[in-house]
């Protein structure tokens, strides 16, 4: 029983949390919009009983599901999204993970400062920190009068308003969760394993790719997912730092509900996108698991 | 011990509700003179919490999904119009407007269109959307006669190359641009047939490549900065641009010109929510701003024209005697109101302008 109670619990935050809420977006997705409070039809009245039920599943249909299916935007929003999230997922492990590993490697007593170091940045708002790179990007900004300054060069440089800037964005902003798990990884590391890999023979390049990297392949994994995951969906970054040609599939979610005030749309494009990210998580989960099996 | 601080708890929370009036008013944002927010409030003894928005969506879409806690909004009269429709207003209380009576009936006429007998809103303020240009800038890139007072400087593609370099900026609000659009190609820019509204497409598509951003709010200060050299946008908010600038004293000049092909005029409008948790209080904060001194100072300080009569004495030379803010009555004759999309347009026109914006 108390065995019982103790899994319920997360149980339970998932049901809260996650299903319920699904539930709802899934329900208006099935709707149509009108011009009302709230701006969609069927709501679900409960004082005309079962024919007020059967009114209201009546009048849910898959239509906003067909219409994604019609214009390419939908398809194309998507896939701009997977493409800018991985590719900022990459640039986040590559800088991420020497960022991890030099802190693994540093003296015991650095760590705990160094640790600190990288949540600092938590400490002021998300939204200032993403300002301030507008104030560093723009054309006037730091980063090109510091350029031209120097004499690195004459004419600015365009970053703000690109992806680049987004794809800065994303990577400074996400970059402690790709750092932490990778770190947690590596400091778990048994230095004896590498030291008896030198012992035997091997080179320190060749034990960092046979030993270093594979063990610590669940932090890798895990800080991937965190970086992509936001950066898939991300509104803030892309609308304040990416200009007009960046297509993402949050600044999509953002018209559908705000400019075209069709939330059964917008409900659509989120069930589309929880799928998109869902559906290969699981497999990949299912994978894995299947492997430490074998493994065993 | 915890009891006791439960209950000293719960005796502060009934206390603060209790004793502290509040009014909540949602904005626009860089529209009003802040000192009067503190004057409303020792006049009135009521707590007044002020935030503010830019754009006519973001406010819509917190008013359609109910429980906004908003007292005061205020919405563009075409949006007005649309929300009248959803029931998300009361009607006002006018026996506690005492000072009702400054309105102006040249500006009253004309938000009748959107509010039939002004029976749910009050103006607060309204302009007109144009051009904001650098003028060194725009000279240097097109020579002394650039268009600066024509639709040409950015719906031209050969304007808006040369200007791209230096930086266009575009309202991100496509019942602005594609009213001025329809304009420059002689259309009726309130036209409601999307086969006339899609006539502006070719012509978007064909300058988009030249506008380095479409945004509401930015243009105020990457104008005022220098950071870019034309800005299609609100009236006030390029004249602000031009006094930040002016202050800075960096070098830039900056100038507003209503479209010579003709200017969009609107309207934004006081209004209550129909589940305001303090109309009562909210009646008292349009009370005040109807006042024509508080009036006044909310014009001088942001440099649009306003809906009273009444303040006219108190606005300062360069609101009142600027062309630009309160057009001659000849000029007047040159700007056109617009009327809400329905649902359908509505979809059209925001699939065109993600067209225009994203090239998708």
């Amino acid at each position: 029983m108390r065995k019982f109670a103790l899994v319920s619990v997360p149980y339970f935050w998932l049901l809260i949390l996650f299903l319920v809420p699904f539930l709802i977006v899934l329900k208006i997705s099935l709707s149509d919009t009108a011009l009302a409070i709230p701006p969609y039809t069927p709501t679900l009245d409960l004082a005309e009983g079962w024919a007020g039920i059967k009114a209201f599943f009546a009048g849910l249909d898959f239509e906003n599901f067909t219409f994604l299916t019609e214009d390419p935007l939908y398809w194309k929003a998507y896939f701009s999204s997977l493409q800018i999230a991985t590719i900022s997922t990459t640039l986040a492990l590559l800088v991420g993970f020497p960022i991890a590993y030099g802190m693994a490697q540093a003296p015991d007593e650095w760590r705990t400062t160094l640790m600190m170091l990288v949540i600092l940045p938590f400490w002021t708002s998300f939204l200032i920190r993403v300002y301030a790179w507008i104030g560093i990007l723009s054309t006037e900004g730091f980063l090109n009068q510091f350029l031209i300054w120097i004499g690195v060069i004459d004419t600015p440089l365009i970053i703000m308003n690109t992806k680049i800037a987004v794809y800065i964005g994303i990577v400074y902003t996400y970059l402690p969760f790709m750092i932490l798990p990778i770190y947690a990884a590596l400091e778990k590391l048994d230095n004896s394993l590498l030291e008896a890999a030198e012992d035997l023979g091997c080179t320190r390049t060749r034990a960092f790719w046979l030993l270093t990297v594979p063990l610590s392949r669940p932090g890798i994994i895990a800080g991937c997912f965190l970086v992509f995951i936001p950066a898939l969906g991300e509104f803030v970054i892309p609308s304040l730092l990416g200009g007009s040609e960046t297509l993402m599939i949050g600044k999509i979610l953002w018209e559908e509900f705000f400019n075209n005030r069709d939330w059964p749309v917008a409900s659509a494009v989120a069930v589309v996108l929880l799928a998109i990210l869902i559906i290969p998580i699981i497999l990949f989960q299912r994978n894995e698991q299947k492997q430490r099996e074998a493994g065993k | 011990m915890t009891m006791k601080l439960l209950t000293t708890v719960a005796a502060l929370a009934l206390a603060t509700a209790a004793t502290a009036e509040e009014v909540r008013v949602y904005n626009w944002s860089d529209y009003i003179d802040e000192a009067l927010l503190t004057k409303f409030e020792a006049d009135t003894g009521i707590k007044l919490i002020y935030d503010v928005f830019d754009s006519n969506e973001v406010l819509e879409t917190k008013l359609l999904a109910g429980g906004s806690g908003y007292d005061i909004v205020v919405p563009t009269g075409s949006f007005l119009q649309r929300q009248i429709q959803a029931g998300a207003f009361q009607k006002l209380d006018k026996s506690k407007l005492s000072n009702i009576g400054n309105v102006w009936d040249v500006v009253s006429s004309r938000t009748d269109k959107y509010d039939p007998g002004n029976e749910y809103s009050i103006n607060y303020m309204w302009g007109t959307t144009g051009l904001g240009v650098n003028l060194a800038k725009v000279k240097e890139a097109l020579g002394e006669d650039a268009p600066i007072d024509s639709l040409a400087l950015i719906f031209d593609p050969k304007n808006a190359e040369k200007l791209a370099a230096c930086g266009i900026h575009m309202l991100d609000a496509p019942d602005e641009v594609i009213p001025a659009a329809l304009k420059f190609l002689g259309e009726d820019p309130d036209s409601s047939d999307a086969a006339v509204i899609e006539k502006v497409e070719p012509l978007l598509m064909g300058v988009r490549p030249f506008i380095q951003k479409f945004n509401s709010s930015e243009y105020i200060n990457a104008l005022a900065n220098g950071d870019i050299c034309v800005a299609f946008g609100w009236s006030g908010d390029i004249l602000q641009a031009r006094d930040r600038a002016a202050e800075a004293n960096n070098g830039v000049e900056i100038a507003y010109n209503a479209p010579s092909e003709g200017a969009l005029m609107w309207f934004d409008q006081m209004a209550i929510p129909v589940d305001a948790p303090n109309a009562e209080a909210a009646h008292k904060f349009l009370d005040f701003i109807l006042n024509a001194e508080n009036m006044a100072a909310a014009s001088n300080y942001v440099y649009y024209a306003n809906g009273n009569k009444a303040s006219q004495e108190f606005l300062a030379e360069d609101v009142i005697g600027d062309p630009a803010i309160y057009p001659s009555e000849k000029a007047l004759e040159n700007l056109y109101t617009k009327s809400p999309y329905d649902t359908k347009l509505q979809r059209t026109v925001t699939r065109l302008w993600t067209k225009v914006k994203s090239g998708t």
